[in-house]
């Protein structure tokens, strides 16, 4: 990606993107569904946004993702 | 308190956990409830399994995650501990919010995931690396991933996002801007140590960004989007 594109993507904001307290309310459903390969995204287009956009969030779910697949 | 000592002491018994109907539930969440909800040594016994599974997760997230924070070694491994210890009254004590739209361990192991991420932003201002309020625009290049040598079309972009930032977000947006963005300093930590819930920072953020990227399409520095004009 250009020096501009990574800034452009930085800036960008979605306005779908529900926040961190509604994206965490409902991580666990999200990150089952994820597991599931069900469609999380779709059913949860703002908070797929938000994970997106949000680093600590995004982590949050990694990190859960990560234990509920790892046995 | 460490989670071995307060499930050892017993404390972790003391929270009565509420009794949820388990029929619609899959069979390994119902057991959970079913084992969590009885009484004397059957209730131990899920409660030792359920913390050392959270102990488990504990260590092994504080690791996933030990490149991008200063807490490192032992504390680190206490920060896991501690965490599981509060994930598992947390849990205890809300068992009864549970509903079932996810499996029960999914929706347990959410705890001590926000457990570490919460502890490790508290434990940054043990050693930070950078104290707050640095103000390091020297390094905003970096953190943009703009090489401004390269490029003067870059330190055009990036004097004028300073001027944004310094001009006409607020007083409080620019701080947290200059926290997040220029000094690198993480969210979680930022929002400890001004008291603030992450998605207040994040909300913060969210609309500085913006405001910047106005201002850069307004002098012809990026094109008009689309997605975030709302």
């Amino acid at each position: 990606m250009s020096e501009l594109g990574r800034l452009e993507q930085f800036l960008r904001t979605d306005p779908r993107d529900v926040g961190c307290d509604e994206a965490m309310v409902v991580l666990h459903i999200y990150v089952d569904l994820v597991a599931a390969d069900q469609d999380a995204a779709g059913r949860y287009p703002g908070v797929a946004a938000h994970l997106m956009a949000c680093g600590p969030c995004g982590e949050d779910f990694a990190g859960l993702l990560l234990a509920v697949t790892s046995g | 308190m460490r989670a071995e000592a307060a499930a050892s002491a017993g404390s972790l018994s003391g929270v009565e956990p509420a009794r949820l109907p388990t029929e619609d539930l899959d069979e390994e969440s119902a057991g959970w409830l079913r084992r969590l909800g009885a009484v004397g040594g059957e209730r131990h016994a899920a409660e030792r399994e359920l913390h050392a599974r959270l102990v488990r997760i504990a260590l092994a997230e504080v690791r996933r995650r030990a490149a991008s924070t200063p807490v490192t070694g032992p504390e680190l491994d206490d920060v896991a501990h501690q965490a599981a210890g509060d994930a598992m009254l947390a849990i205890l004590a809300k068992l009864g919010d549970f509903r079932g739209e996810s499996r029960f361990t999914t929706w347990a192991y959410r705890f001590v995931i926000l457990e570490v991420s919460g502890k490790l932003g508290r434990h940054y201002w043990r050693n930070p690396p950078v104290a707050l309020d640095a103000g390091q625009w020297e390094r905003l290049p970096d953190r943009l991933g703009i090489d401004p040598e390269r490029h003067a079309e870059s330190a055009g972009i990036l004097a004028e996002v300073r001027r944004v930032v310094e001009g006409e977000l607020t007083s409080h947006q620019r701080r947290i801007f200059v926290a997040i963005v220029v000094d690198g300093i993480p969210l979680d930590a930022l929002a400890a140590e001004l008291g603030l819930r992450r998605n207040a920072i994040y909300k913060v953020i969210f609309d500085a960004r913006r405001k910047i990227r106005r201002a850069l399409v307004a002098n012809g520095y990026l094109e008009e989007p689309g997605l975030e004009q709302r």
